[in-house]
């Protein structure tokens, strides 16, 4: 089950630290490096039906009229 | 040097067929003298149905074409008595190697488990496979088997008349008629028959060129199979390099889309792609040229009435993986028994529909996995680009990506899941040997399990009583109780004390239990063959 409750220890470090690693990179090195932190993460996951529940979370949300 | 290939090996001869003034009625007649239309044509003349081969050429396979064959189609190759050849003049190969822009990512081995006769891919020229199974063909006519091979037979007209097909053929001498009981159609991925018959074959189109260069060299480089993504020698495409017999030597370069095709084959434009691959200094004679597109499709069906067609005429796939000719072999194994059983009036025609199920599913199995090979080979947008790269460059670091490296997921046999004539399991035996799965090869005693099995029912006995014989309304099924042996015991006990393996013509598993019962037996022995 994939969790969408809150579960970083500390946000703001986690998310300054995802904005350090792209610092001073071209936006192709950048889309390279978040396909491969893509990867990593869903390799450590592992679990299919979590991975898939994440691609389905992630997608565009339908605006509703 | 006159090649194999520029040689007629069965020039016209006229038949008698010719003369009678009217259509000679035959049980079996193939259309296409490929490697499947030829394996067809020996797996039921060796079984004693009457069978003839129309091929509108003499020669074998113009060019090497199809080079790998995997190991499960050198075991139908063994049943039909002309693996061996096969193997000894093949290539062995178990080592692939990928490479990504200029360094080399990672090697992979196909040998993951031992214990089986045949090696788990060798490389060998079309031609050759071809003429051995001609071969082959020649010997059981020598020992007076009813096959005959027509060389520049072409098929102009055909019909299905609901018992048998009509079929007008041409010949250097004139045209001449004939009917067919059944009618195997193995005339490649642009069927004439299917074209005459009227059915679709749909499927999706590959925007993308490749140019196809065997070269005769001598080269130190080893028996693997080398992939390059995006390499400096080709930019932005992909290459492939692979060794054949007599220092033959495939090399395939992706070349895009927007191409042109005349200019791209001229030797003068060949030979500088060549030599920025292979090195200025290399030594090397073009043996055989060629440019292809692929596509991915199949037909709806592979048994149209009295027509069944096999191999590249039913389904098509790119060539990543090794999965034409491999399918088509087992197009035939699965064929062959189901059509003798029903000329001999043992089984319903029905039975020929289960033909249609299950290697429509092999099909599928094959599109699938070969249009994604596809996918990452040649990325369709920017994003599959970009994550493609990515699982490439962590490919080299990092144990996880190699699995998601596609370069071509080679061929392996179908397990004909779902089938209607797959009978009972148990789910305390290996999951790998489960109902519809082909055996897998095991050395037991003095031999291997695969030589002993094949061409009619038989029971598989591990710590089990049964009865030599069981018949059942005029099939007979032989038991076969084999020494045990560590691979035996993993293959077919697993944790169980005891097993009985109901097996068809076609080495593929129909049934199995943990213990013998008689009941079980033949109501298992009649769901495989349709009943």
């Amino acid at each position: 089950m994939l969790t969408t409750k809150p579960n970083l220890s500390n946000p703001d470090d986690f998310y300054a630290n995802l904005l350090h690693a792209h610092e001073d990179l071209s936006k192709a090195e950048s889309d390279a490096l978040n396909a491969r932190l893509i990867l990593l993460l869903a390799n450590h996951i592992g679990n299919a039906e979590v991975l898939n529940q994440a691609l389905k979370a992630s997608q565009p949300r339908k605006d509703t009229p | 040097m006159t090649k194999i290939f520029e040689t007629p090996l069965y020039p016209y001869q006229r038949s008698p067929d010719q003369d009678t003034g009217a259509a000679t009625r035959h049980p079996v007649v193939v259309i296409g003298a490929g490697p499947v239309g030829l394996a067809a044509a020996i797996d039921l003349a060796q079984q004693n149905i009457p069978v003839v081969v129309l091929d509108d050429n003499d020669k074998v396979s113009f060019g090497s074409r199809a080079i790998c064959f995997a190991k499960r189609p050198l075991e139908i190759l063994d049943r039909l008595g002309c693996g061996e050849p096969m193997v000894e003049k093949g290539v062995r190969w178990d080592t692939g190697r990928v490479f990504f822009d200029e360094a080399e990512t990672y090697s992979f081995s196909l040998l993951n488990e031992t214990g089986h006769k045949k090696p788990a891919f060798i490389n060998l020229q079309q031609y050759y496979f071809e003429e051995y199974l001609v071969n082959r063909l020649r010997e059981l006519q020598a020992e007076g088997k009813p096959v005959d091979l027509r060389g520049e037979n072409k098929v102009t007209a055909l019909a299905d008349n609901g018992d048998h097909v009509r079929l007008e053929v041409d010949t250097p001498e004139g045209p001449y008629l004939l009917e067919a009981d059944w009618l195997i159609a193995a005339d490649g991925a642009n069927s004439p028959t299917r074209r005459m018959l009227g059915h679709d074959f749909a499927g999706r189109v590959f925007e993308d060129n490749f140019l196809i260069a065997d070269v005769i060299m001598e080269a130190d480089f080893p028996s693997e199979r080398w992939f390059w993504f995006d390499p400096p020698f080709n930019r932005g495409q992909s290459a492939l390099l692979h060794k054949q017999p007599d220092n033959v030597w495939r090399i395939d370069l992706q070349l895009g889309w927007d191409i042109d095709r005349e200019q791209e084959m001229k030797p003068e434009n060949v030979i500088p792609r060549l030599k920025a691959m292979l090195g200025e200094e290399a030594k090397f004679e073009l043996e055989w040229v060629s440019i292809y597109t692929f596509q991915c499709r199949r037909m709806e069906r592979f048994r149209y009435g009295r027509t069944l067609f096999v191999g590249d005429a039913a389904h098509q796939v790119s060539p990543f993986g090794a999965r034409g000719a491999n399918s088509g072999l087992q197009d035939t194994d699965n064929l062959a028994w189901k059509l003798k059983l029903v000329l001999e009036g043992v089984a319903d025609e029905r039975l020929l529909d289960s033909y249609s199920y299950e290697r429509v599913y092999g099909a599928e199995e094959n599109i699938l996995n070969s249009t994604r090979s596809t996918d990452f080979i040649t990325p369709k947008s920017d994003q599959s680009r970009i994550f493609r790269d990515a699982v490439l460059t962590l490919a080299q670091e990092h144990a996880f990506a190699r699995p998601l490296v596609n370069s071509g997921r080679l061929s392996v046999p179908c397990t004909y899941d779902g089938s209607a004539l797959n009978g009972p399991d148990d789910a305390n035996l290996p999951n790998a040997t489960r109902p519809g799965a082909p055996l897998k090869d095991a050395e037991s005693g003095s031999g291997w399990l695969l030589d002993r099995v094949g061409n009619q029912f038989q029971l598989l006995t591990f710590n089990a009583h049964a009865p030599d014989v069981v018949n059942v309304d005029g099939i007979k099924i032989s038991r076969l109780d084999l020494p045990a042996s560590d691979d035996l015991n993993a293959r077919y006990l697993g944790d169980a004390k005891s097993a009985v393996y109901l097996i068809r013509p076609d080495q593929h598993i129909a049934a199995r239990w943990l213990e013998f019962d008689e009941a079980a037996v033949k109501a298992a022995l009649n769901t495989a063959i349709g009943k």
